[in-house]
């Protein structure tokens, strides 16, 4: 593993070398945020743009200036350069170069050694790994169905869900070979409990598996067809989990009811949700949707945080589908992540859903070492909703408040 | 898609838009990678809607007018050309470039002059204010602040206010410091 890390580094060394010395200049996407921003308040800007102008005395931020518009233009073109919604749609760009073409913004041709490299890595990964994977993976798969199917004819007792708790744990351990994901787990005496519910940052499909590889937990998702039908009704069998069909998901207390059951049943797995409703690329956490947080049952947050130097878990779903997107992950070098138990948190008094879930949000966000933003992560595929900017025009109305104007609507 | 971006960019585009706008190499390939990703139809140019998916640009009160701002007149796509001119007139100005082409001054006036016969009239004024205030104040009162305004500001009597007389009102505020962007190199 170090090893590899050295040879990364060395390459990335050898191509900065290699450009100077041919006069190429290098384009360093990491290191080189395009513009400094810094977080003023709409009051705060205005008013210094108006004092560096009047040499009035008295507070004159009541009455509208024509370079008002100027703080509104700033901050607009500011964000078409440079903002923090859209870039978390898309892969985490690398300081040092992986060997994988994927990765690499620079690639022009530059040393023998480094071709040579690159070319071997290749070998290795498409020739070598990529098959054991695949088959690792289908014997997984395989097992899980097969075993779940077996063990669902069995009556429902102590015997069946010890029996499906080994199987469940051995088929996703077979999975994560098959993936070479390396995980470092840790603090695991905050493992979530029966009755619980367990929430997690979401990354990628992948974060099931790696989760449930430590531990059982009941799934929620809707019912897909194909394969992954097949492999949820089997695993329905053998232990409950929740799934919705396509029509039920519409139907928030009808989801909100189902849960709620399964949670006050203290025999039954702790379930695993992904508030944020879609997949992040894993440097910031983006807003929980509230619909777990309002059930009033404990919550273990979880954070995970992968290493994307040895290949990078994002799924694009806009860019790749599923299966294209399983060849990348097993004919990258490896998976590294880290798992974070935190320990559990409940609702508090006067603690509405809402602020709950930012409470949560934020200790994953602190442990896994990610941006926290307010900003939903729906925004991936659908608008921002008009509310946003009502505020955003209450607010500078509001300090449009002089002695002789005065706002005709209350807020 | 990562290494389309700096294949597609040639040198010599680069030099011609580093002597235009005079901002630095690696300013002008960051940029052009932000262009890209913007570029969700991967054909070059980006229309009003790829402006409009940045939440940020999105709740702006004045987002659909900066959006304006970048397309030339009557025209529905930008390249990467134009928008390094209009993003230009945001760099700071250098003390030995006082080239009066990049001025943030102009854009401000565009902003406000909508139909771009180099006045800003009651209506158009009134439009930019509604926008900033949303529902939150009485057409009567926006009225009155918009002649104010304009009292103060025009100087030849024609109820308007050109760009010589948005300059004049503007001198007492330091533009270049409120208007300009930090760049990092």
């Amino acid at each position: 593993m170090k090893t590899l890390l050295k040879i990364f580094e060395w390459a990335t060394l050898r191509i900065e070398r290699g450009a100077k010395e041919k006069n190429h200049p290098l384009y360093k996407p990491y290191s080189n945020a395009i513009i400094a921003r810094e977080p003023t308040s709409l009051e705060q800007e205005i008013k210094e743009i108006r004092r560096s102008g009047s040499n009035r005395d008295f507070d004159s931020a009541s009455e509208f200036e024509m370079s008002d518009i100027f703080y509104f233009a700033r901050r607009g073109v500011e964000s078409i350069m440079d903002d923090e919604v859209t870039k978390r749609f898309s892969a985490e760009e690398l300081e040092s170069w992986n060997l994988l073409t994927r990765s690499n913004y620079n690639f022009h041709y530059i040393s023998l050694r480094l071709t040579v490299l690159w070319g071997l890595g290749l070998l290795i990964r498409y020739g070598f790994l990529l098959p054991l994977r695949v088959t690792l993976a289908f014997t997984g798969v395989g097992l899980l169905v097969f075993l779940t199917s077996v063990i669902g004819l069995l009556p429902n007792g102590r015997m069946k869900n010890f029996l499906s708790e080994k199987v469940h744990l051995m088929c996703y351990r077979i999975c994560v070979r098959a993936l070479t994901a390396i995980i470092t787990y840790h603090d695991s005496e905050n493992k979530p409990k029966n009755g619980g519910i367990c929430v997690a940052n979401h990354t990628s499909p992948i974060d099931v598996i790696i989760l449930a590889s430590d531990g059982c937990y009941a799934m929620v998702g809707q019912i897909h067809g194909g394969l992954m039908g097949v492999i949820q009704r089997s695993m329905v069998k053998a232990c409950p989990h929740i799934w919705f069909e396509r029509s039920e998901v519409k139907d928030r207390h009808l989801v909100a009811k189902r849960l709620s059951d399964h949670v006050e049943d203290k025999s039954k797995l702790p379930i695993l949700i992904f508030p944020e409703g879609t997949c992040i690329n894993n440097t910031s956490v983006m807003m929980f949707k509230k619909g777990s947080f309002e059930i009033g049952a404990t919550v273990y947050p979880v954070a995970i945080k992968y290493d994307p130097r040895f290949g990078d878990a994002f799924w694009n779903s806009s860019k790749f589908g599923m299966v294209n997107y399983l060849l990348r992950m097993m004919s990258s070098w490896a998976i590294v992540c880290s798992v974070w138990y935190l320990p559990p948190m409940s609702r508090e008094e006067g603690e509405d859903a809402v602020q709950f879930a930012n409470r949560v949000k934020a200790a994953i966000a602190r442990q896994g070492g990610l941006v926290d933003l307010l900003w939903d992560g729906g925004l991936k595929r659908g608008k921002v909703k008009d509310t946003f900017k009502e505020e955003q025009q209450k607010l500078y109305s509001k300090m449009r408040t002089g002695s002789e104007i005065h706002l005709c609507t209350s807020d | 898609m990562g290494s389309r971006a700096s294949t597609l960019l040639r040198e010599e585009e680069i030099e011609e838009i580093k002597k235009e706008t005079g901002f630095s190499h690696s300013q002008i390939t960051r940029l052009y990678s932000r262009f890209t990703s913007l570029d969700k139809g991967e054909n070059g140019t980006l229309s009003r809607e790829d402006f409009q998916r940045i939440p940020e640009l999105a709740i702006n009160p004045l987002g659909d007018r900066i959006i304006n701002a970048f397309f030339p007149e009557g025209e529905d796509q930008v390249n990467f050309r134009g928008f390094m001119r209009t993003l230009a007139h945001f760099r700071p100005i250098e003390d030995n470039e006082k080239n009066k082409n990049y001025s943030g001054d102009f854009i401000a006036f565009r902003l406000y002059d909508l139909d771009r016969d180099d006045k800003i009239s009651r209506d158009e004024l009134l439009q930019v204010l509604r926008m900033m205030v949303g529902v939150n104040i009485s057409d009567e009162q926006l009225g009155s602040i918009a002649d104010r305004t304009i009292q103060e500001a025009d100087t030849n009597g024609d109820n308007s206010i050109s760009f010589n007389e948005f300059i004049k009102v503007l001198e007492k505020v330091d533009v270049e410091q409120k208007m300009s962007i930090r760049f990092l190199h």
